[in-house]
């Protein structure tokens, strides 16, 4: 390790006072730099040094065991601005990889994207678009998909046009102590199994945190998540998302946190605070995307000519608890797009409450009151509504006591790299 | 395309009858792999058209990926005594020693010019992607981990091409031929060589254990091979369904391409696609201008277009191809 580790650092050196001392071209630094990720061996520390690099294709790495590592997130940039191929920033396929101390920025379509990766570590990491919030940013700034034990940690993420830091298809999952802002949702876990996100800030989002199940993906059943000691404040940057990344174009501008077709999630000890439409959107999957696109995918038609509905998904939102939060100052300004928020507020005076819920429960569940087992305790005074949608909001329910309850504990996510 | 594929063709076929002095091809199946294409002896000539050695055996498919319009010529060798084993869905189980490789030429002048051959060999670790890059007499081509974009022109009779054809690194080889992180071939499947590719692959003993009918999938371009239907999914197979397949490097997308297991994504919103105007579904049914499949093969943008990589320019004809075969799906509208 020690030693490959060395040869590595010197193959840097000299590269870096080659690059001092001929001012090479950017296609000489993307060169070196790819080169050095093909041809790195199992173990290799890549160091790279400060500066601004461009690259205008696509940097990927496939080898296991290899640290990627700056000298700090504003200090060492790679910069894809005017990128002319590749859709990603950084694209690494590989186990063990870490990346530390690096900003990347104005990449064509994601960040940084890492796929199929079991223990990885992305730390004190930048991924942003310079712009700042713009519907041709791309997608996510921080996008790992399909990995297993990942950690998060001391990052920022800005501008994305979906999310900044998305988590998908993923198991054992810890995002801590980082920042996103001006992103249309600041964080996802998006059909993820175990994770833990706390010690973060999500600010100035159009929404600050979605947990949610998606259908039609080959990873499904995502379920216990936490969520706790986070500050969701101030998330009213008017939603920019284009039409076609579909369901998060909808997502109301003034979210703090939603939860979509899912079940096992503890949400304590955050603040949140200020988020104009709704602190916090408890939600079946057709209250967030829309019977419409449901009743097309699952009409006898399209299930006769086209992809038949996803059976292994569930839309119905289960055994969340809420607890411990300070939540204050939500819903007093609706997203002016979306017609139901604009009438439920004008029922109830103008503002919309902290927390909302629509209601939706599984008639499998039985008779019993709140058999979806959303509990709610202890959130100071933060306002309630559920909204009744399966009876077009005839019967609105505000009484937060009737959801007084309490769930058991959810356990904490243990990865080797987050101890 | 102006094609020297056929010139060479009896010469390859005479194989093993060539009494010459001819250096034999040389695999090499472990690193360091050597750094001139030369010396794995593959071809006896190139200035004019790459000539192959004995054994050497050249392959076209079926229904091809999409790369620039540039000519390919394929060749298959593999070590006395050695043979693939038929596969009737996916690509042959190819033995230790294989090499297939893939040549690509632009037009120029009156001939065409060799810009890069791709080797896939059949290591004892696996699949090794191997990118050499010809030089401009055409007398020797260079291994290149990271190759420099070529810059490209030639006027034919559908007008004036002119573009920069990116050769993808080895990384980038890695995106097309990646299954659940295993390096595979991509093209050599029974369904895409065709029925009689296979009889002479089986004739010469590089293939075991092929059956005497099986499915050809359609030519993309000739109707009188198959229906709208079929060639509109030959040609999904062959350029989207690398990536769109369980363990491709878009199998998370959920979207399937290949011929046989397929979900396009009817009326499905994708789940990470940039800024596609204001659409929303991957494909509409009856609609191809409302379809981000269609939007996606019509571009050149980094991140719209698709294939991500590969391409710097439109297949007109493909893109035809596809909005016809959506077009002619009923439903106009997913919502």
């Amino acid at each position: 390790m020690s030693a490959s580790r060395t040869v590595l650092f010197l193959t840097t050196l000299a590269i870096s006072s080659s690059l001092a001392a001929c001012k090479p071209t950017p296609a000489d630094i993307q060169k070196h730099l790819q080169e050095q990720l093909i041809s790195a061996k199992p173990g290799a520390v890549i160091e790279l040094p400060e500066g601004k690099f461009h690259f205008d294709r696509t940097l990927s790495l496939t080898v296991d065991k290899v640290t990627l590592r700056g000298k700090g997130m504003e200090k060492t940039i790679l910069s894809f601005a005017g990128q002319k191929e590749g859709a990603q920033g950084l694209l690494v396929k590989a186990n063990d990889f870490t990346i530390e101390d690096i900003g990347i920025e104005d990449s064509a379509g994601d960040g940084l994207t890492v796929q199929g990766g079991s223990n990885v570590i992305i730390r004190r990491v930048r991924a942003e678009w310079t712009r700042g919030a713009n519907e041709n940013n791309g997608p996510y700034a921080i996008y790992p998909v399909e990995c297993k034990n990942l950690l998060v940690e001391d990052s920022v993420a800005r501008g994305a046009a979906d999310a900044g830091i998305y988590v998908g298809q993923s198991e054992n999952v810890v995002l801590r102590r980082n920042r996103a802002e001006y992103n249309v949702d600041g964080f996802e876990v998006e059909n993820t199994e175990n994770a833990d996100v706390y010690d973060n800030l999500m600010t100035h989002n159009t929404g600050g945190i979605g947990v949610f199940n998606l259908p039609n993906l080959p990873r499904q059943g995502g379920k216990h998540v936490r969520v706790y000691n986070n500050q969701i404040i101030d998330n009213n940057t008017p939603n920019f998302a284009p039409k076609s990344l579909g369901p998060i174009h909808d997502l109301p501008t003034g979210t703090g946190i939603y939860v979509m077709a899912i079940k096992d999630v503890e949400i304590f000890k955050n603040r949140i605070q200020n988020n104009n439409t709704v602190n916090v959107f408890l939600i079946h999957y057709k209250t967030g995307i829309g019977d419409s696109v449901q009743e097309t995918a699952a009409s006898p038609i399209t299930q006769q000519i086209f992809a038949p509905e996803d059976k292994r998904y569930y839309g119905f939102t289960q055994q969340v608890y809420v607890h411990d939060n300070e939540i204050s100052g939500g819903g007093k300004s609706p997203d002016s797009r979306i017609a139901v928020m604009q009438t439920m507020a004008k029922a109830m005076g103008g503002s919309l409450t902290d927390i909302l819920y629509d209601g939706l429960i599984d008639p499998a569940w039985g008779k019993k009151a709140n058999s979806g087992q959303i509990c709610l305790e202890n959130n100071g005074s933060s306002t309630f509504l559920n909204f009744d949608a399966a009876n077009n909001m005839k019967h609105p329910i505000t009484d937060a006591k009737k959801y007084a309850c309490s769930l058991r504990a959810l356990s904490a996510v243990s990865i080797p790299q987050a101890k | 395309m102006k094609s020297f594929r056929h010139l060479w063709l009896p010469l390859a076929l005479a194989l093993g009858s060539c009494g010459s002095a001819q250096k034999e091809v040389k695999v090499f199946l472990s690193e360091p792999f050597p750094q001139k294409l030369s010396a794995w002896h593959l071809y006896t000539e190139t200035r004019k058209g790459l000539k192959p050695n004995n054994r050497v055996i050249p392959y076209s498919l079926r229904t091809p990926l999409f790369s620039d319009y540039a000519s390919k010529y394929r060749f298959v060798w593999m070590r006395e005594g050695t043979s693939a084993q038929y596969r009737d869905d996916g690509v042959f189980e190819f033995p230790v020693g294989t090499i297939l490789s893939k040549s690509f030429a632009f037009p120029s002048g009156n001939s065409e010019k060799l810009i890069e051959t791709r080797l896939l060999v059949r290591t004892r670790a696996g699949w090794a992607a191997l990118p050499y890059i010809w030089n401009d007499s055409q007398t020797e081509a260079t291994l290149q981990l990271v190759p420099d974009p070529v810059p490209v022109k030639w006027t034919d009779a559908d007008g004036r091409h002119d573009f920069t054809y990116q050769i993808p690194n080895v990384n980038e080889c890695r995106e097309c031929h990646d299954n659940n992180k295993t390096l595979l071939p991509i093209g050599p499947k029974a369904r895409n060589l065709g029925k009689e590719l296979v009889a002479l692959w089986t004739r010469v003993g590089y293939l075991k254990g092929a059956p005497n009918d099986f499915a050809e999938v359609a030519v993309w371009n000739k109707p009188e091979t198959g229906s709208l239907d079929e060639r509109a999914l030959a040609y999904l197979d062959n350029n989207c369904a690398h990536c769109h397949q369980p363990g491709g490097t878009a199998g998370y997308t959920g979207v399937d391409f290949r011929y046989g297991h397929f979900q396009p994504g009817y009326c499905k919103h994708p789940n990470s696609a940039g800024n596609m105007r204001d659409l929303r579904f991957d494909i509409v049914p009856g609609n191809p201008d409302q379809s981000i499949l269609v939007y996606r093969l019509a571009s050149v943008a980094p991140k719209v277009m698709m294939p991500q990589i590969g391409r710097a320019s439109v297949h007109a004809e493909g893109v035809t191809l596809i909005r016809q075969w959506v077009s002619s799906k009923s439903l106009s509208s997913c919502q």
